[in-house]
């Protein structure tokens, strides 16, 4: 080979290089321009109301008023319902896939439907949920003797809960599979029972790992938005009970970001999202590290 | 001391595993009570005039989806434009460079950018996009698909690259090829098929997608093919007519759901497919 053509592919060497490189690079800039972009258009926003603006209860947007504590109660109320009412179910989940049937038609059958779970699109939840479940939930209430609005926080955590089940599923099996098998045939060989193993072996073992997959699951209903702008109600107050209509952070985005004409409304939303993107990105990122850190130690 | 008992033990320990298989099985529930729903209420819209018409006007008789079906192809080809290429390359860096500050960050990244809610990309792309632009277009709604497409792209890539044997690569190396030919020549090849199992199981999870679309791709009622103006897509289509007050309306959007999680389950079913008939074996 002429050394022009060894030249030549030394080139075409570095070229390809260059690129994979900068394809690298180009992934860890366009998460900070996200985080820079929200943060520039917050600005008007942040210098209108401070800190003021996480407890202000009022959002009007006819008077320029911005205040995101509604909101803010609206999604943790929400995501936390949500995730109480889900984990018995994942719990049961991860064990049933992780010890009692690790394979066989039972658990491929359970298994294929949590993938279907997690597959089906928001929005198809929240039409479901628009038209099933609102009708049962007002009818629930008319016999309760409460305002049967149907739509409103106890609904939209009822999405939620079906919605996040795969997510702390997924992972709550891998780490009940984790638990060393020495640990486990040792409390069998002293003649525990399975329920006993599970109790006092594998959940204790398996601890963080669950909670990193029901965290993970939180990471989702923060930020979930279809499913719930549709059944929670787009109410701008407060809520004073769980079955009244109110609003998330994601949901006032979906349904003000369009028709946002001042600056300052849409300032206001848009650090909202923000705040979304900080929160799930610190929950996300410690539900990741607890998750690498177990699966590494064993 | 009743409690100590074996029998009362073994009886606990038999409650126990009901209580398990009930509450999972309880839990697949809903997902057969909305799969029911989608079929009795979508099967009956479905038709050849659904799939090819535009919606009529409120009052009018029949309608169909077309345009929304058009909008969705045209979304998810603008957004694999954008993010196959730039996925795989990152992929194949991160696969080459396990180690290094550089591999370590983008990691990070790609796990925080997996993690951002929809509604804070479509923001991202009303942002960047719609307001340099002047106007909603196809072009945002792709460029906030594209950007939820990524993080799957990579992972999958970069997993299914680290699975080929080393020895492989060695050999050809040993032959006299150059570096970049090897990756391109050799070792991709080898891990196509982990490759494409991943971008369908992006264009899986992106095509249900409709909050990044609400205030980039925005909706439309013509048919469009300009990537510079509003168009419609299917999730849209279902938000905008389940949410109207009109019965015929919700008709449509129960055939337009039926229609999308058909989709959604079929890409669902390949990706398993792929996975199980040209899974990287060596």
């Amino acid at each position: 080979m002429s050394i022009q053509s060894l030249s030549k592919a030394g080139r075409s060497e570095l070229f390809f290089q260059g690129v994979l490189y900068l394809s690298a690079c180009f992934l860890v800039v366009l998460v900070f321009a996200i985080f820079l972009s929200l943060l520039v258009h917050s600005i008007p926003s942040i210098n209108e109301f401070g800190v003021g603006f996480l407890f202000g209860k009022i959002w009007d947007p006819v008077f320029g008023l911005f205040g995101a504590l509604p909101f803010l109660v609206g999604t943790l109320l929400t995501s936390f319902l949500a995730l109480l009412i889900s984990i018995p179910f994942s719990l049961s989940i991860s064990i049933f896939l992780g010890e009692y049937f690790t394979e066989g038609t039972f658990s491929s059958v359970l298994k294929s439907a949590i993938e279907i779970l997690a597959g089906i699109p928001s929005i198809i939840y929240g039409f479901w949920g628009l038209f099933v479940l609102v009708p049962l939930i007002r009818s629930l209430q008319i016999k309760l003797g409460i305002m049967p609005y149907g739509v409103g926080i106890f609904t939209a955590s009822l999405i939620l809960f079906i919605m996040i089940i795969p997510y702390s599923a997924s992972i709550g099996r891998e780490v009940v599979q984790l638990v060393p098998s020495e640990f486990k045939e040792a409390a069998f060989s002293l003649g525990a029972t399975r329920f006993e193993v599970i109790r006092k072996v594998i959940l204790p073992y398996a601890r963080s790992g669950i909670l990193a997959g029901i965290l993970l699951a939180l990471g989702r209903a923060l930020g979930e938005t279809m499913a719930v702008t549709m059944v929670i109600g787009n109410v701008n107050v407060i809520p004073d009970s769980i079955f009244s209509p109110a609003n998330t952070m994601a949901s006032v985005i979906a349904n003000e970001f369009a028709e946002a004409m001042e600056n300052l409304h849409l300032s206001s939303l848009v650090q909202i999202g923000l705040l979304l993107f900080v929160v799930t990105m610190i929950v996300n990122i410690i539900g990741r590290h607890i998750v690498k850190k177990m699966s590494v130690e064993s | 001391m009743q409690k100590d008992t074996v029998s009362w033990r073994i009886l606990k320990d038999k409650i126990f595993k009901g209580f398990v298989i009930l509450l999972s099985f309880v839990s697949i529930l809903p997902l057969l009570f909305i799969l029911f729903y989608i079929v009795k209420n979508g099967i009956t819209s479905i038709n050849w005039e659904f799939l090819t018409h535009l919606p009529k006007h409120i009052g009018e008789a029949g309608g169909g989806i077309s345009n929304a079906l058009v909008g969705t192809g045209i979304l998810l080809i603008i957004s694999c434009i954008l993010a196959v290429p730039l996925g795989i390359l990152a992929g194949i860096y991160l696969s080459e460079h396990r180690k290094g500050r550089l591999s370590y960050l983008t990691r990070l990244c790609v796990e925080v950018l997996q993690g951002i809610p929809s509604i804070v990309i479509g923001i991202i792309a009303y942002l960047w996009v719609v307001l340099s632009m002047g106007t909603f277009s196809a072009l945002s709604g792709g460029v906030a698909l594209g950007i939820m497409m990524l993080p799957v792209i990579v992972r999958t890539t970069e997993e299914t690259l680290k699975l080929v044997p080393f020895e492989l690569k060695e050999a050809s190396l040993a032959l006299g090829v150059p570096y970049h030919r090897t990756i391109l020549k050799v070792i991709l090849p080898a891990a196509m098929s982990g490759i494409v199992t991943g971008i369908l199981l992006s264009v899986a999870r992106v095509t249900g997608e409709t909050a990044p679309l609400l205030f980039t791709a925005f909706g439309s009622p013509f048919m469009n093919f300009n990537i510079f103006k509003p168009i419609s897509a299917l999730p849209l289509l279902i938000f905008n007519y389940a949410t109207s007050p009109y019965p015929e309306w919700h008709s449509i959007a129960w055939g337009a759901s039926f229609v999308l999680v058909i989709f959604v389950l079929i890409l669902n079913i390949i990706t398993k497919l792929v996975t199980k008939r040209w899974k990287v074996q060596f």
